[in-house]
């Protein structure tokens, strides 16, 4: 018994190190969300506020901050990408996996190319036929070049392929069009992979700053990130109370869903490294 | 091939891959495609008339002292961010592995920092650096080594982003190992005991590190991915200063093609770091293929 504590100890020691550390940034967050300026200012690094600022500090970033908006913006572009993505990638996965047609392999192709672009490189044209078309700074915008899952129709594929044959032959037999097979058989049985996966969007696109901040321009069309970085420039007085205050807000949702759901985003945020 | 099944099979196929195909038309073939012959011309936003000027760009790249210094910092920031990625999510995934009740806990504060908006945490990151308002400041001043400005320091600010690069990367990769981890069977552990490996240590070297081979290649190419793409970070917290010294490959791609408008140089640009991510990626593939089939 002795011999197996103190590697136990030593163990939980390394680990509890590395979790301080992780954590520290999300508990300086939250302190200084409800500490008062006066105390920020004063580099007073007492972990608990001398008075609670929270109503305060929370108050300024609700309501001069744009960020219930971003954050509603948030919700309608991951929304939006998500439902397109689902309704084009499980069809095509469904017909990859199960289905033979001239150009499958073609298509298969360009999928496994697919996977190695990221949106850096389609960026700039997109970007110039959006302001061919006179759609930058919209909710078009922010989601068209994400419509194109090609992870989703790989990962969506994979499944499929080990969907049991004797059950499509049998739906077949009963008279079952294809479409009706894709909607009511495969999409219900692979709900584990399309959760995983609207996981891994959602997530994706309510962080993702690169493309927003190339198609978007004004304050109401700001996503979350936009939303909080231009809360930090406008606060040139640095509040830095308001300012945590702000970050908590935006980092909230996710953050809150993760606790909810760990499983599920563990499963759905390791699919892949491809962000 | 022509039974009714057949046919009923090759229409609904090319139904239900139909709108897919034109997305991938739309948003990956052709403008790929245009980014091609954008790079060889000279073409500016709002420009009438443009001009083909061939391989010039392309020439004038591997000159520019900008691009150079960016492809420098980036590949140093992926030489900072990687060991620390690959080896630390690995340790922590065999240090964990044993643990029972609090393996819940441990999982959620280390995979916390991947899950929440890293423009938002990069803002409390930036206080927490603050020279004179910030705890780490205060912290290291506390430690007798004065006064340090991490992110306005030429030596210091690329290593601080990597370590924050490194904060909202290890937990993703210790999920991964942990997966990689329980997917050894226990008999290879039992039959390396019989053959007389008795240390963890050897047990490690023995069975562990060859198993989880092809989750280490995973993670490895993943994280240089990751890294090579570095962004966020630079945006919110140094926008490529002081001095040049975070400038990324990302962030001046963005500067030419989206604030200066060089669309035909950005362009360019943009194939050359294709040629690298395919590179990469082609290599990630590979090893996304195997994890899916025997995940």
């Amino acid at each position: 018994m002795r011999r197996r504590l103190l590697p136990l100890l030593l163990s939980h020691a390394v680990l509890m190190a590395g979790a301080v550390a992780m954590l520290a940034p999300f508990a300086w967050m939250l302190l200084t969300s409800i500490r008062p300026a006066e105390e920020v200012f004063a580099a007073v690094f007492n972990p608990i506020p001398g008075r609670f600022a929270g109503a305060e500090n929370y108050g300024q970033a609700w309501r001069e901050g744009n960020l219930p908006r971003a954050m509603l913006n948030g919700v309608i572009v991951c929304a939006g990408i998500l439902g397109v993505q689902l309704l084009a990638a499980i069809p095509a996965a469904y017909a990859l996996a199960r289905l033979r047609f001239p150009g499958r392999g073609v298509i298969f192709g360009l999928v496994l190319f697919g996977l190695c672009v990221p949106i850096q490189v389609p960026a700039l044209p997109l970007y110039l036929a959006l302001a061919e078309a006179r759609l930058l700074d919209s909710y078009f915008a922010l989601m068209a070049p994400f419509f194109l899952t090609v992870f989703g129709i790989f990962l969506f594929r994979q499944f499929f392929r080990t969907y049991p044959q004797e059950v499509l032959d049998a739906a077949r037999l009963d008279g079952m069009g294809e479409f009706e097979i894709v909607w009511r058989l495969a999409a219900p049985a692979a709900l584990p992979a399309i959760a995983a996966f609207s996981v891994f969007s959602v997530v994706a696109h309510w962080n993702d700053l690169y493309w927003p901040l190339i198609v978007i321009t004004s304050r109401e069309m700001a996503t979350p990130p936009l939303g909080i970085l231009a809360f930090r420039d406008a606060e040139t007085g640095g509040n830095y109370g308001a300012l945590m205050a702000g970050a908590a807000l935006v980092t909230a949702p996710l953050v809150l869903a993760f606790l909810l759901a760990r499983r599920a985003f563990l499963r759905g945020i390791t699919l892949t490294g491809l962000r | 091939m022509t039974s009714p099944q057949a046919r009923r099979e090759a229409l609904a196929g090319t139904l239900f891959a139909l709108p897919a195909l034109a997305l991938m038309l739309a948003l990956l073939i052709a403008p790929l495609a245009a980014l091609i012959l954008l790079s060889l011309t000279d073409y500016r936003l709002g420009a009438v008339a443009l001009r083909f000027v061939g391989f010039a760009h392309y020439a004038e790249l591997f000159g520019d002292e900008v691009f150079r210094r960016a492809l420098r910092n980036t590949l140093l920031y992926v030489a900072l961010v990687l060991p620390g990625a690959v080896f630390g999510g690995l340790g922590l995934a065999l240090l964990l592995r044993a643990r029972r009740r609090s393996r819940p806990f441990y999982e959620v504060a280390y995979f916390l920092p991947v899950t929440a908006t890293l423009v938002a945490m990069a803002t409390v990151w930036q206080f927490m650096l603050h020279p004179a308002l910030g705890p780490v400041s205060a912290l290291l001043r506390g430690l007798g080594l004065g006064h340090v400005d991490l992110l306005n320091d030429p030596e210091l600010a690329l290593l601080t982003l990597a370590l924050i690069g490194l904060w909202q990367l290890l937990g993703f990769n210790m999920v991964l190992f942990l997966a990689g981890l329980s997917a050894i069977p226990r008999e290879l552990y039992e039959a390396a005991a019989l053959d007389g490996a008795r240390s963890g240590i050897d047990r490690f070297l023995r069975v562990t590190w060859p198993m989880l081979g092809p989750t280490t290649m995973f993670v490895t190419i993943t994280s240089t991915i990751t890294a090579f793409k570095v962004f966020d970070t630079v945006v919110v917290l140094t926008r490529g200063g002081p001095m040049g010294a975070t400038e990324t490959l990302l962030y001046v791609l963005y500067l030419e093609g989206f604030q200066y408008f060089r669309t035909g140089y950005a362009a360019a640009m943009t194939v050359v770091l294709l040629g690298f991510l395919v590179l990469l990626s082609l290599l990630q593939a590979r090893t996304i293929e195997r994890r899916v089939h025997y995940a």
